[in-house]
């Protein structure tokens, strides 16, 4: 048996305090709900998650890295689109 | 329950390096960590109990195989990944059934032990009868090898429900509980029951452990005996 013969998965987990899921790496898995039984025990071992996202590899579109240029490079000399001209309320905790 | 927890922990902490995939290696060391936790706290409070200046490591390193009280299932040996799993399946629903009893003991301490193992227990026990499920109801080679470990294993099912003048709760009254957990597992993993229920016994009473366990034991204790309370 290989690894090789089973999917690629993303694993995202939501931590403690975090807001959102985050993704941590990835690993084989024959389906989802082991997926998410790896995932517990691959990258949660330490407490760092409450919630376990596992989403297949092979299902993500993803930019390609060659684009990089005319994707990211136009919004270089835009500083104007970064709201940190606003003094942001403690009230209003994380954003 | 801290010689079986040992025993198994130390087990399945063999595959650690080997098991057929990465992800199967991480999940096995977390259960071994798990068990070896167990131990730690039971042993821990044998050793208060009995009062007589020894603590958990001198019980699990300082005891020579007769004076191990462990059910011989958890002793057999590793075998194939698919035995190890249907050992471990075994156990766990064993292990989860007696953890909820003991959950309800009128001693406090124990009642804690039992309470924080069973989470972890819980997670185990839903592991295994998944991997049984998709080994057994997988591809003929592997509902060979889970069959053939099903049936290797089941003479050492019954000795898991004999209840002695030590045991703090009815262990034989868990039976019917534990065959409708198995029923349900093993039937959807379309493995076949083995009929006969001649049962291998000694284990639990130290009386006759297999051969199995003295050599876990040699390995398992060589370090702390060749070096004697060294520290690291």
């Amino acid at each position: 048996m290989s690894t090789n013969d089973w999917p690629l998965w993303e694993i995202f987990i939501r931590g403690a305090h975090g807001l959102s899921h985050r993704h941590v790496g990835s690993l084989h898995a024959p389906d989802a709900e082991m997926a998410i039984k790896n995932a517990r025990d691959v990258y949660t071992r330490r407490k760092e998650g409450v919630s376990i996202w596992a989403i297949e590899s092979s299902a993500i579109a993803a930019s390609s890295p060659e684009d990089k240029g005319s994707l990211y490079d136009p919004a270089d000399n835009k500083v104007y689109r970064h709201p940190t001209f606003f003094d942001i309320p403690d009230e209003v905790g994380a954003m | 329950m801290g010689d079986n927890s040992l025993v198994l922990g130390h087990r399945v902490s063999e595959w650690c390096g080997v098991a057929p995939v990465l992800e199967e290696d991480i999940a096995l060391a977390n259960t071994a960590l798990d068990l070896i936790g167990q131990t730690q706290l039971w042993l821990g409070l044998a050793a208060e109990c009995e009062d007589k200046g020894r603590d958990a490591d001198a019980l699990a390193f300082r005891r020579d195989v007769w004076d191990f009280r462990n059910l011989l299932l958890v002793e057999q040996p590793n075998r194939d990944f698919g035995h190890t799993m249907m050992r471990q399946f075994l156990f766990d629903a064993w292990h989860s059934l007696v953890l909820a009893a003991l959950k309800s003991s009128d001693d406090p301490e124990i009642a804690a032990i039992a309470e924080k193992s069973l989470k972890e227990v819980t997670y185990h026990l839903e592991r295994s009868s998944d991997t049984v499920i998709a080994l057994g109801d997988g591809t003929e080679e592997s509902h060979m090898r889970m069959q053939a470990g099903l049936d290797r294993l089941w003479p050492y099912v019954g000795e898991m429900f004999l209840t002695d003048e030590h045991d703090l709760i009815d262990v034989a009254a868990l039976r019917p509980a534990f065959a409708a957990l198995t029923n349900n597992v093993l039937g959807t993993a379309t493995l076949a029951i083995p009929t006969d229920n001649f049962t291998h016994k000694g284990g639990k009473t130290g009386a006759q452990h297999t051969e199995h366990l003295g050599h876990m034991i040699a390995t398992m204790q060589f370090l702390p005996r060749a070096y004697p309370d060294a520290k690291w």
